[in-house]
C-alpha cells in the first residue's frame, strides 16, 4: 500500500507517494528524476548508488525510503551551488577527466565528499580506505586517487 | 567547463521518434555483409561514401556528425568531433556527434576491436576533408570567385580581403552535400592542427559530473512501465509453470506477465514493483531439470576432453627433446561486469517497435530481431545510447530483446527492462577459458629456434550478427531459434604467433564447446596468448641465462616495437625491488598488426599468506598517430588496472547447476586498496595511420603482474588466477 512521504532531498522538501519498503533509489531516480544516484547492484556492494544521508555516504538501492525521512539527503545535483557552479570535488573529477563509461562517477565523487569532511587531508592510505566500498570496472582508480589529492590542496591551500 | 545540457535536450536527442528514415541512404547492408571494397579510404567510408552521410549543416550552421559507433566510455564522441572541427577548422562547440541509430547514421557494425577510430573518427577526417572542398567550391561559384581566394574558418567562408562572407548554411541553400568522397581528397596538413592530437577534455564528462540525464538509464518517457524477466534454474531448463495468481496477490501494479515458453517476463507500474515481482515468480516457478554442468571437475581436463574444430595457425616442423622447456598455462572464465546491468526500452506503436540500447551492433541487433518479434527490419527502429561501460559483448543486446518482446505483448507504452545483478553476472556471455600449451627450443647461443603453441579455446564471438539464435531470449521462446554451435574462432588465436624472431613456429587451435554461455571479451584470445607467451619469455630468457627485457630485444626486429620496450626500460630505471617485491614485464603488439604496448608491474608477496599488493604500473603504448592523448592514456590506465583484477581475482564458477558467482562478493573485482598506481606514456607517431588502442594493455599487464610474482617469491603461476593460496601451494 502506498503512503505519503515528505523527504528532504538536496535541501528542497518534496512529498512522494511509495510503498514504505520502497528503497531509496527508486524514488530519487523515477519519482524525483535525479540522475546521479545509479542502480548497479541493488546488494549495497558497488557504490553506485551513494547519497549523502546527512552527510555520510550511503547506498541508497536497499535503504527504505520509510527509514530515511526524517534525513537529510544529498545527490550529485544538490552538491552543486544554486547558480549552478561545482562542489570543488566535482571540479576536481571535470578538470582530472576521471571518467571513462562514468557511471560509478556518482558513488566516486558522493564518497570523496563524505570522506573530504570527515579526513580534510587523507593520505592515499585513507582516500583508498574511504574509496573502497565504490566499484570502477574502467580502472579509472588512479585518476581517482589523483582527483582527490588535488582536492585536497584546492580546499586547503 | 560550462555545460548547457538539459533534460528536454536530452530526450530531444535520445527519445524523440521523429526519425527520418530516409535521411541517410545506402545503409541497408550490415558492415559485415557488406562487400569488401577496400580502397585508400576508411572501410566504413568505402561503405558510406557519401558526405552527408556523415556529416550534416544544421540551419544555425552548427555541423552535425554521423557516427556508427556507439560510447562505451572510450570517448568517441570526443575523437570524432575533434577530426571534424579540425578539417572544417571550427571550433569543437560547433559540432554535434549523432550517435549510432538505424536509418539515421552509417551502419558501422560493431563498435569493437579498438576499431572506432580507425574507422570512425577517420571516416568522418576524410569527410570533413572533402565538405571544406565542397563548401569552398560552391562558395566561389556564389560570389564570383574562385576558391583559391577564399579561407574557411569558424563556420565561414570569406574572401581573402574579409569583405564578403558566408555561413556553411548560406553556401549550402538548405541542401546537403551529397557529393561521394574521392580517394584523392587532400586533408589538412598535419602541422596545422588545432584540435587533433591534443588532449581535449571530454564534455560528457562534464555532464556526469551534475549528475545530468545521458544514459539508457536516465530515459524517462511519460507513461513509461517497468518491467523484468524471470531467467531459468539452467541454461537448459524448461518453465513448467509459475503461479501469478501468488504474484497478483503480494504485488500491486502488475499490469502484465507475459509468458512464451520458457521466456518469462512480469510488466509493472513501477520499477520496485518489478523487481518484487521478479522475486516472487523466481520463487513459484518450476523449471525442468537440465543437463548438468561440468561444475567440481578439474576444468583444464574437462576442456580439452570435449570434442574440438582444430586449425593449423602455423605449420612448421617442431622436435622436442630433454632441452624442450614446456610449460602449460590457464585462463579461467571472465566476466565483462558492468556496474550497470544491462537496461533495454522498447515501444510498439502503430507498427513500428521502437528500440533504445546501449548495445555494441546496433544495426546487427536489428538485423537479428525481425524473426524473433515477427516484424520486418524496415518496422524496427533502433537507437544506441550511451550505456555503463561493456567492455565486450555484454548483454546489453539480450536486454533489448527482452524490452523488445515485452513491448510487443504491452503495445502502446515504453517498457523498460532492467536485469538484476544477479542475472547479469549469471546469464552475461563471459571471454571463454583458455589452455595454452608451449613448448621451445633454443639455440646454442641461448636463442629460440622452435616453438610450438597448442591452445585450446571456444568462440570468441557469439554476437547477433543479424541471426536471432544468438539472442539469448531467442533461445526460451515456443518457437526458439537455436543457438549456433560455433562463433568466430579467429579470435582464439589471436596474438598466439609470438610477436619476435621465431625461425620455426607451430601453432595449432582446437575449438570447443564449452559449458558456459561466451563471447567477446575485450581483447578476445590476445589476453590469453600473452599471458603465456610473456610469461614463457620470462621461462626462455631464465634458461637462457639473459635478463627477460634484454632476451626479448634480442628477438625483436620492429622498431616501434623495441621503442616501447626501451622507454618502458627508460621509465623504470630507478626501480628497486625491496623484500618480497618483485618487478616484472611483457610486451605485446595487439593483433600482430595494431598497437604497441608494454607494461612493467610492481608489487609485493607477502612470504607468509601469498598475498599479493599490487604497487605500481607502467605502460607505453604506441598507437601510431594519437587523436587524444588524454583519452589513450585513460584507456591505457583503465586497461591495465582491469586486466590486473582479472589476473589477480577473477574465475566465474559455477556448480552442476549454473553460474554460482553471481554478484560482487562471490564474484570479486578490484577495490582501491588493491589497485596499483599507474602511469603511461605515450609513444606518438602522427605520421603513421592510427591503430586503436582500446584494448592493447589488457594482453601484456597479466604476463608482467605473473611475472613480477616470480621474482617476488620463485613461484611461476601459470594457472590464471593468480591468486595467494596457489603461491603458498596449500
Amino acid at each position: 500500500m502506498k503512503e505519503t512521504f515528505s523527504l528532504k532531498v538536496n535541501g528542497q522538501t518534496h512529498t512522494v507517494e511509495a510503498e514504505p519498503d520502497t528503497p531509496l533509489l527508486y524514488v530519487l531516480r523515477n519519482q524525483l528524476e535525479l540522475n546521479g544516484p545509479k542502480f548497479g547492484c541493488g546488494l549495497e556492494q558497488c557504490g553506485a548508488c551513494m547519497v549523502l544521508l546527512d552527510g555520510k555516504a550511503n547506498p541508497s538501492c536497499r535503504i527504505p525510503v520509510v527509514g530515511v525521512k526524517d534525513m537529510s539527503i544529498t545527490t550529485l545535483k544538490g552538491l552543486m551551488q544554486q547558480d549552478g557552479s561545482l562542489h570543488p570535488v566535482q571540479q576536481v573529477f571535470e578538470k582530472g577527466q576521471t571518467a571513462q563509461c562514468g557511471y560509478c562517477l556518482n558513488g566516486m565523487i558522493i564518497s570523496a565528499v563524505a570522506l573530504l569532511e570527515e579526513n580534510p587531508q587523507p593520505d592515499e592510505a585513507a582516500i583508498r580506505e574511504g574509496m573502497q566500498r565504490v566499484l570502477c570496472r574502467c580502472g579509472t582508480h588512479t585518476r581517482v586517487i589523483r582527483a582527490i589529492q588535488s582536492a585536497t590542496e584546492t580546499t586547503n591551500p | 567547463m560550462k555545460s548547457t545540457y538539459t533534460r528536454r535536450k536530452f530526450l530531444r536527442d535520445t527519445g524523440g521518434l521523429t526519425v527520418a528514415f530516409t535521411l541517410f541512404s545506402g545503409c541497408g547492408l550490415s558492415a559485415e555483409k557488406a562487400p569488401a571494397v577496400e580502397g585508400e579510404l576508411p572501410g566504413s567510408l568505402s561503405r558510406n561514401p557519401k558526405v552527408n552521410a556523415w556529416l550534416q549543416i544544421l540551419e544555425d550552421g552548427r555541423v552535425h556528425v554521423y557516427t556508427g559507433k556507439i560510447e562505451l566510455g572510450q570517448g568517441i564522441r570526443t575523437a570524432v568531433a575533434q577530426m571534424a572541427a579540425e578539417e572544417l577548422s571550427t571550433d569543437m562547440d560547433m559540432i554535434e556527434v549523432h550517435l549510432v541509430e538505424t536509418g539515421v547514421t552509417p551502419d558501422e557494425g560493431y563498435t569493437a576491436g579498438s576499431g572506432s577510430i580507425i574507422n570512425s573518427a577517420m571516416s568522418v577526417r576524410y569527410a570533413a576533408a572533402y565538405a571544406r572542398t565542397l563548401l569552398l567550391e560552391r562558395a566561389a561559384k556564389k560570389l564570383g570567385t574562385s576558391a583559391d581566394k577564399l579561407t574557411l574558418a569558424d563556420g565561414e567562408v570569406a574572401t581573402s580581403d574579409g569583405q564578403q562572407k558566408l555561413t556553411f548554411a548560406e553556401i549550402l541553400d538548405g541542401e546537403q552535400l551529397e557529393e561521394e568522397v574521392p580517394a584523392s581528397v587532400t586533408l589538412k596538413p598535419k602541422k596545422d592542427y588545432q584540435w587533433v592530437g591534443k588532449p581535449i577534455p571530454r564534455p560528457d564528462i562534464s555532464q556526469m559530473v551534475r549528475g545530468e540525464p545521458f544514459y539508457i538509464q536516465d530515459l524517462r518517457f511519460p507513461g513509461m512501465v517497468y518491467a523484468r524477466v524471470v531467467r531459468p534454474s539452467a541454461y537448459q531448463a524448461e518453465l513448467l509453470e509459475f503461479d501469478e495468481a501468488v504474484l497478483k496477490q503480494q504485488v500491486s501494479g502488475v499490469l502484465k506477465v507475459v509468458r512464451n515458453g520458457s521466456f518469462l517476463g512480469v510488466i509493472t507500474e513501477d520499477e520496485y514493483q518489478a523487481e518484487k515481482a521478479q522475486r516472487i515468480l523466481q520463487s513459484n516457478a518450476k523449471w525442468s531439470e537440465a543437463s548438468a554442468l561440468p561444475g567440481g571437475l578439474d576444468l583444464v581436463d574437462h576442456l580439452k576432453s570435449l570434442p574440438a574444430n582444430s586449425e593449423a595457425v602455423e605449420e612448421a616442423d617442431f622436435q622436442a627433446d630433454e632441452n624442450t622447456l614446456k610449460a602449460n598455462y590457464f585462463k579461467p572464465y571472465i566476466m565483462h561486469g558492468a556496474i550497470g546491468p544491462s537496461c533495454g526500452i522498447a515501444l510498439y506503436e502503430d507498427g513500428q517497435l521502437h528500440v533504445w540500447s546501449n548495445s555494441q551492433g546496433i544495426y546487427p541487433l536489428r538485423n537479428a530481431m525481425p524473426e524473433v518479434v515477427g516484424l520486418t527490419a524496415e518496422n524496427i527502429h533502433i537507437k544506441g545510447v550511451p550505456g555503463s561501460g561493456c567492455y565486450g559483448h555484454n548483454a546489453s543486446d539480450d536486454a533489448a530483446v527482452d524490452a523488445a518482446l515485452l513491448a510487443m505483448a504491452y503495445p502502446g507504452k515504453h517498457v523498460r527492462v532492467q536485469w538484476s545483478r544477479e542475472d547479469e553476472h549469471g546469464w552475461e556471455p563471459f571471454g571463454t577459458a583458455m589452455v595454452m600449451e608451449l613448448a621451445a627450443n633454443l639455440d646454442a647461443n641461448g636463442k629460440i629456434a622452435t616453438w610450438r603453441t597448442e591452445l585450446w579455446s571456444d568462440s570468441h564471438s557469439t554476437r547477433p550478427s543479424g541471426d536471432p539464435g544468438n539472442l539469448l531470449t531467442a533461445h526460451y521462446l515456443k518457437n526458439p531459434f537455436a543457438k549456433k554451435s560455433y562463433g568466430y574462432s579467429g579470435g582464439g588465436y589471436r596474438n598466439s604467433q609470438p610477436y619476435y624472431t621465431v625461425p620455426q613456429l607451430k601453432v595449432d587451435a582446437h575449438f570447443f564447446e564449452g559449458p558456459l554461455r561466451v563471447s567477446s571479451l575485450r581483447s578476445l584470445g590476445a589476453y590469453a596468448n600473452i599471458f603465456a607467451i610473456e610469461s614463457f619469455m620470462d621461462e626462455l630468457a631464465e634458461k637462457a641465462g639473459k635478463d627477460p627485457l634484454e632476451f626479448r630485444l634480442m628477438h625483436s626486429e620492429d622498431p616501434r616495437g623495441i621503442a616501447v620496450m626501451k622507454k618502458l626500460q627508460e621509465m623504470t630505471q630507478g626501480q628497486s625491488a625491496g623484500e618480497g617485491e618483485g618487478l616484472g614485464y611483457a610486451f605485446s603488439r595487439y593483433k600482430n598488426s595494431a598497437s604497441y604496448c608494454a607494461v612493467a608491474a610492481k608489487l609485493k608477496v607477502d612470504s607468509g599468506s601469498g598475498k599479493i599488493q599490487m604497487q605500481r604500473m607502467w605502460g607505453v603504448i604506441d598507437a601510431g598517430e594519437t587523436i587524444n592523448p588524454d583519452g589513450l592514456k585513460n584507456q591505457t590506465e583503465g586497461g591495465m588496472i582491469q586486466s590486473a583484477s582479472w589476473t589477480l581475482r577473477e574465475e566465474v564458477l559455477f556448480n552442476e547447476q549454473h553460474v554460482t558467482s553471481r554478484n560482487w562478493d562471490t564474484y570479486p573485482i578490484f577495490r582501491f586498496p588493491d589497485v596499483p598506481l599507474v602511469e603511461v606514456a605515450i609513444i606518438d607517431r602522427p605520421e603513421e595511420p592510427a591503430l586503436g588502442g582500446g584494448e592493447a594493455a589488457q594482453a601484456p599487464s597479466s604476463a608482467a603482474i605473473a611475472n613480477a610474482v616470480y621474482r617476488a617469491c620463485g613461484k611461476r603461476i601459470r594457472h590464471l588466477p593468480v591468486t595467494p593460496e596457489k603461491i603458498t601451494g596449500s
